[in-house]
């Protein structure tokens, strides 16, 4: 078991026949993800090889959906085609969009999370992440998949490299879905999302939840934690040193007046138990504890 | 800046007075002769509190303008020194409201913040009268029309008499928003006037960079003299990079484990007098000899930096390269005639990493210490910064 995404996935990637689409569809592959399809308007009808692998390629989301069955949409198209690439899988009625897409305008994502919200069978991930991993299943994005494998630790991140850096950390325990889902002021599926349904999954035994400077999605969680986890959660966040009013690489990172700083976030997290480590080693080893002591 | 917030205001047919722009006091008095009457001079700064640190006063001749002018020129707000300067007539003012459009993070949409109470910073009214604050989440999917402007304008309290009148301008308000790909619109205040109309007396807007594909004209918008010279330099050459107050200089790859590398060098140099991170400067995937070396060019420019610290996790990118682009960055660096003074402390870990050190240990570079965990890493750079 895992979240979001498992062995039945079927996957189309918009944007595949572009070049970090080609690069990464070729790795997704090569990690057993079951790519179904690619969408292009322009390249409907052909087929691209991917080492031996033949991947159909079809004119919209609809017709791919249609001929292969996907469930999940992976979009690598540049930022102006963004919206129109997600709203078209949200009309699809996929059931995953995962938007790897970094620089995506904010109202661009504002409508299609509504439009994902309304239609009530769509669950966007993402922009401006890394994607989700369920290793030795699938992998939607661009995680590296051989970093970590198999195991029962649930990751949540707002960082890419920090998530791969805490999934090398803890790769001699593995995880059950590790996802990343982004840096952006809006996105579409948040740390309470993913701690919802690692809580309700089975082949989760603990969490770490990894949260940066901006917004307050970090104290919401907290929040949610008290009332609705009781597995255990280790967390980590990033930008203690940022400065007020300065965007730190993510659109999304921002401390604004006393607003969004890291010592609000983690003192708001251990206020519910959540233990908080001061590097992400640290963190690594937190969560260590716990995996040892569950095993016992 | 109020008069650039003020134009994009015009823009879209928003009740405002965008008045004169000027730079020096000479200017200040010919804008006052041209208005005619009481004029307001006021600072142009990207900050608030202007009022109270002294930077809008009131004119009633030509004469006043020059000399408050000469006053409020090169001020200092809030670490921000006064070079322009917006001229308006004094508007006979009845009533003062706040409006606001902002993105909700929270809820994933807009947010309507609107108050009666105008004039003052919205943070403290919202502390001090919560009752008197408006907050109207809005459907990006439905938006905001005349209709929806009356409601808010309801909801916050504004009088009957200008309900019409500020449905209108919200309305208006709600375009600038959406067509201006701006994150927040600021009204405050929002005047109604003697005269009845409802007008935007200053503004403030924060637009979407990354929706600057889409305007270029937004271009115009940007204040390059208010920047840090350093992080203007590495804006020309491309480089996400933010000039901080410490001495260990960062190059990371990927947002996240940057700020996370920041955090973890602030920690490590408690233990040695107190040694910070001197900048952020993330270098994304790719890592090319090209990137690693104008990062480094910036980073060894900062006068403040004792020492350099690398960390690079591979995951899409391999370690082989990174260490060949460290490599290569010192050759291109040495060809431009520049070389790397200070110590550096490079930490590899992930894809490849094993050839990647290799690379580095064969090259031997001057100054360059390997340390191949994080933590370990960040110590060993807060150390040598102390030295």
């Amino acid at each position: 078991m895992s979240i979001f995404l498992n062995k039945d996935s079927r996957v189309i990637v918009q944007g595949m026949t572009g070049s970090e689409g080609t690069k990464h569809t070729t790795r997704m592959l090569a990690s057993g993800t079951n790519i179904v399809g690619g969408v292009n308007p322009r390249k409907a009808g052909q087929s691209v090889d991917f080492d031996g692998k033949d991947v159909p390629v079809f004119g919209t989301v609809a017709d791919a959906v249609k001929e292969t069955g996907a469930n999940v949409s992976v979009i690598f198209v540049p930022p102006k085609f963004t919206k129109d690439a997600v709203l078209e899988a949200i009309e699809a009625a996929v059931p995953l969009v995962v938007v790897i897409t970094e620089g995506v305008p904010v109202h661009d994502t504002a409508a299609f999370f509504a439009a994902a919200q309304a239609s009530g069978t769509t669950r966007v991930i993402g922009p401006n992440c890394p994607g989700i991993i369920t290793p030795g299943e699938s992998n939607a994005g661009i995680i590296p998949a051989d970093i970590a494998g198999q195991g029962r630790i649930g990751l949540v991140s707002k960082s890419g490299t920090l998530t791969y850096q805490m999934m090398y950390e803890l790769r001699d325990f593995g995880f059950s879905t590790a996802i990343g889902i982004g840096g952006d002021p809006i996105i579409g599926t948040t740390h309470i999302d993913a701690l919802q349904a690692f809580q309700e999954d089975p082949d989760t035994d603990a969490i770490v939840m990894i949260g940066e400077i901006g917004g307050d999605a970090e104290e919401r969680a907290a929040a949610f934690i008290k009332e609705n986890v009781t597995k255990p959660v280790v967390g980590y966040v990033a930008g203690f040193t940022a400065p007020e009013g300065k965007t730190m690489g993510h659109a999304g990172a921002i401390v604004s007046g006393s607003s969004g700083t890291a010592a609000a976030k983690q003192e708001a997290l251990e206020a519910v138990g959540v233990k908080v480590g001061k590097t992400p080693t640290e963190t690594a080893n937190l969560m260590r504890e716990i995996m040892q002591g569950l095993s016992k | 800046m109020e008069y650039q917030a003020k134009m994009v205001f015009a823009k879209h047919g928003v009740r405002t007075t965008v008045g004169e722009v000027v730079t020096t006091p000479e200017q200040a008095r010919a804008a006052a002769e041209k208005i005619g009457g009481r004029v307001v001079v006021k600072a142009q700064v990207k900050t608030g509190g202007r009022g109270k640190a002294g930077g809008v006063k009131l004119a009633s001749s030509p004469d006043e303008a020059e000399e408050q002018a000469r006053e409020i020129l090169g001020l200092d707000i809030k670490g921000h020194i006064v070079k322009t300067l917006n001229i308006v007539p004094a508007a006979a003012i009845a009533e003062e409201y706040y409006f606001s459009f902002l993105i909700d993070r929270a809820n994933r949409d807009y947010l309507c913040i609107a108050s009666a109470a105008g004039g003052m910073e919205i943070e403290e009214v919202a502390h001090t009268n919560p009752e008197a604050v408006a907050k109207i989440s809005i459907d990006p999917a439905t938006g905001v029309d005349e209709a929806k402007g009356r409601e808010i304008a309801e909801q916050a309290g504004y009088p009957a008499d200008v309900l019409d009148a500020a449905a209108v301008e919200i309305a208006k308000l709600y375009q600038v928003f959406i067509a201006e790909d701006a994150s927040l619109v600021e009204v405050n205040p929002l005047v109604k006037l003697a005269d009845g109309n409802v007008e935007a007396l200053d503004g403030k807007v924060t637009l979407d960079e990354n929706a600057d594909f889409r305007h270029p004209e937004h271009a115009e918008f940007e204040d390059a003299s208010a920047e840090d010279p350093l992080e203007a330099a590495a804006k020309a050459k491309g480089l996400n990079y933010v000039k901080l107050d410490g001495s260990v200089g960062i190059i990371g790859n990927g947002a996240g484990l940057v700020m996370s590398t920041l955090d973890v060098v602030a920690y490590a140099g408690e233990e040695f007098g107190g040694q910070k991170p001197a900048n952020f400067l993330d270098i994304g995937g790719g890592a090319s000899a090209e990137v690693m070396a104008n990062g480094l060019e910036i980073i060894i420019s900062d006068a403040q930096v004792e020492s350099v610290f690398v960390n690079v996790f591979g995951g899409i990118t391999a370690c082989d390269a990174v260490a060949n682009g460290i490599v290569q960055a010192f050759e291109l660096l040495a060809s431009r005639d520049e070389h790397v003074d200070k110590p550096m402390v490079v930490r590899l870990d992930g894809n490849n990493a094993e050839e990647g050190r290799r690379i580095l240990d064969e090259a031997n570079l001057p100054g360059l210490e390997r340390v191949d965990t994080m933590d370990g890493a960040a110590k060993r750079a807060a150390e040598l910064a102390a030295k």
